[in-house]
């Protein structure tokens, strides 16, 4: 089962207005950069519940989902 | 990706009517003019009519049914509840302590909405009682509302979990009814993550029975070349239009299907159901011509009212009086920020065994003012309720509403000068609750009520 965990995100602001996450800041203080975003889309989170615009991304060539939910950004982590 | 609905352009009959009552201001001069108008109106009606008639061929509606839907928030939101029977009570400490809602397993086990939580215990004892979360429900009900508002601005909400969306228009952009309902079914599982039924008919009474007809998750098609095979032999009670007691009376004279009431002698619906026994008549035969409003449609306000249900029950007068004070000083408030008075009251009380009392009285000029809609609120009460059970519930409601400035006759025996005064008032205690909040000021009988609840108390 996996668990929800809201974390820090960096993010720019593209000219046009599009909000590009680039770093996640993990709830042990880790950072991990975003070296690409494949699909943005809004979603429904089955894992963890809940949902929002999410991102599809790219970390440690590894592919995962990361969520913007209202305000806060959460991603799918393992139990 | 998000598309412009491109409406049909006005045709000739709509045009015509446009032009009528834009050329024609019907509020002036109407007493010199009075048959004038009266046959304005009526050919507005005919034309109306022939419209109604017109597009009724052609629509296409949906009704959407988000399935269960306080239940399916919860789980969305809790997946780990998925696994078990789970109902949304209301909170046991303000006396709420019923089923709002439950999902499929709950179901399963017998567990009814409106039933209090003991009984749900009762037959399903792992039932799992979530409380509910409004401001989470809003929040995915609009999020629903904008994808159906991709398809159609002809989006009308039924209440929080339902909407009629007419996509007649839209056929050439997304394809036909039964495409469009799809692939708003999918839309809507994958991006909000909760399921929908989907009715699809040429009216709204048989799209609002489609989407009964299959679920969870499902899109069901009445067209209007079948419908007679597919909807005539359901039970007439789940007719929209068709309530319980209407439901009853049909079953005592052996209409129990709609083919029934489709088919069933005028002069016995009018004498036991007047002028609505024609009307659901008339749905059973597909006849239904009410449009679906657009977005942002807010129909004209019948009512203004307010009820508590208390923390203990109310045992004598003196404990009701400021319980109607309190709940009037709410439906005046409510009554001046609408613009609207009253010409009448409305008094429901809900006795410790569940049944419901309801008195209704006029009152002797439009009002909006708190003390002169409690006063006869409360005379009402005195005059009818006989004590025999302890009261559980109050509500007032301000009925007969009219435009705040509209004419009204004095009576002699309500000098125009106290009426001043008291509007003067009013107008006062609105001007410090705008600035000092709700809190500020109030009338000393509605202080320290031991026996309301906390949440209506915090608003006071």
């Amino acid at each position: 089962m996996a668990r929800k965990v809201y974390v820090k995100v960096n993010a720019d602001f593209t000219p046009e207005g599009r909000l590009l996450p680039r770093k996640i800041t993990w709830e042990n203080g880790c950072v991990y950069e975003i070296t690409r975003i494949l699909d943005r889309a809004r979603a429904a989170s089955e894992k963890v519940g809940g949902g929002g615009i999410r991102y599809t991304v790219v970390v440690n060539g590894r592919e995962s989902f990361l969520f913007k939910e209202d305000d806060k950004w959460f991603v799918e982590g393992k139990r | 990706m998000t598309h412009k609905i491109v409406r049909k352009p006005i045709d000739k009959t709509h045009f015509d009517v446009y032009n009528i009552i834009k050329h024609t201001d019907i509020r002036r001069s109407h007493v010199a003019n009075a048959h004038r108008h009266v046959c304005i109106i009526a050919h507005i009606r005919k034309y109306v009519k022939d419209l109604q008639r017109k597009t009724m061929e052609e629509r296409t509606i949906l009704h959407s049914d988000l399935n269960n839907f306080y239940a399916s928030v919860e789980c969305m939101l809790h997946p780990e509840l998925k696994a078990y029977p789970i109902a949304v009570c209301g909170r046991k400490e303000d006396r709420h302590g019923i089923v709002l809602a439950k999902n499929y397993a709950a179901k399963a086990c017998g567990v009814q909405t409106g039933e209090t939580v003991g009984q749900a215990l009762a037959k399903c004892p792992g039932l799992v009682s979530v409380e509910p979360h409004f401001q989470h429900y809003a929040k995915y009900s609009r999020l629903v509302r904008q994808i159906y508002l991709e398809y159609s601005d002809l989006v009308e909400p039924f209440g929080m979990d339902e909407n009629f969306i007419d996509v007649t228009a839209s056929a050439r952009l997304f394809g036909d009814g039964e495409k469009i309902a799809h692939e708003i079914r999918q839309r809507i599982k994958r991006e909000v993550g909760l399921t929908v039924s989907v009715g699809v008919s040429f009216n709204k009474i048989f799209a609002k029975l489609g989407s009964d007809m299959k679920k969870p998750d499902a899109v069901t098609c009445i067209p209007k070349e079948h419908f007679r095979e597919i909807v005539w032999d359901l039970p007439v009670g789940e007719m929209l239009g068709v309530g319980r007691t209407a439901s009853q009376t049909l079953y005592r004279y052996g209409i129990t299907t709609i083919g029934a009431l489709a088919h069933c002698p005028d002069e016995l619906l009018t004498k036991k159901f007047g002028i609505s026994g024609i009307r659901m008549k008339q749905y059973a035969n597909g006849e239904d011509f009410s449009a679906v409003m657009p977005a942002g449609y807010h129909p004209p306000i019948q009512s203004v009212g307010n009820g508590i249900t208390f923390r203990a029950d109310l045992t004598d007068e003196s404990e009701v009086w400021p319980m109607i004070l309190a709940l009037s000083d709410e439906v005046a408030c409510r009554l001046r920020e609408a613009d609207k008075k009253a010409k009448g009251v409305s008094l429901t009380v809900k006795c410790c065994d569940l049944s419901v009392k309801e008195w209704q009285a006029k009152l002797d000029s439009p009002t909006q003012n708190a003390l002169t809609i409690a006063r006869r609120a409360f005379a009402v009460f005195c005059r009818n309720y006989t004590w025999a059970k302890p009261i559980r519930m109050l509500c007032v409601r301000a009925i007969r509403l009219d435009e705040a400035d509209c004419a009204e006759q004095i009576t002699l025996l309500c000098p125009a000068e106290e009426m001043e005064k008291t509007e003067t008032v009013d107008q006062t205690v609105d001007a410090i609750r705008r600035r000092f909040g709700r809190a500020s000021i109030t009338s000393a009988a509605t202080l320290r009520l031991d026996k309301m609840p906390h949440a209506a108390a915090e608003a006071e």
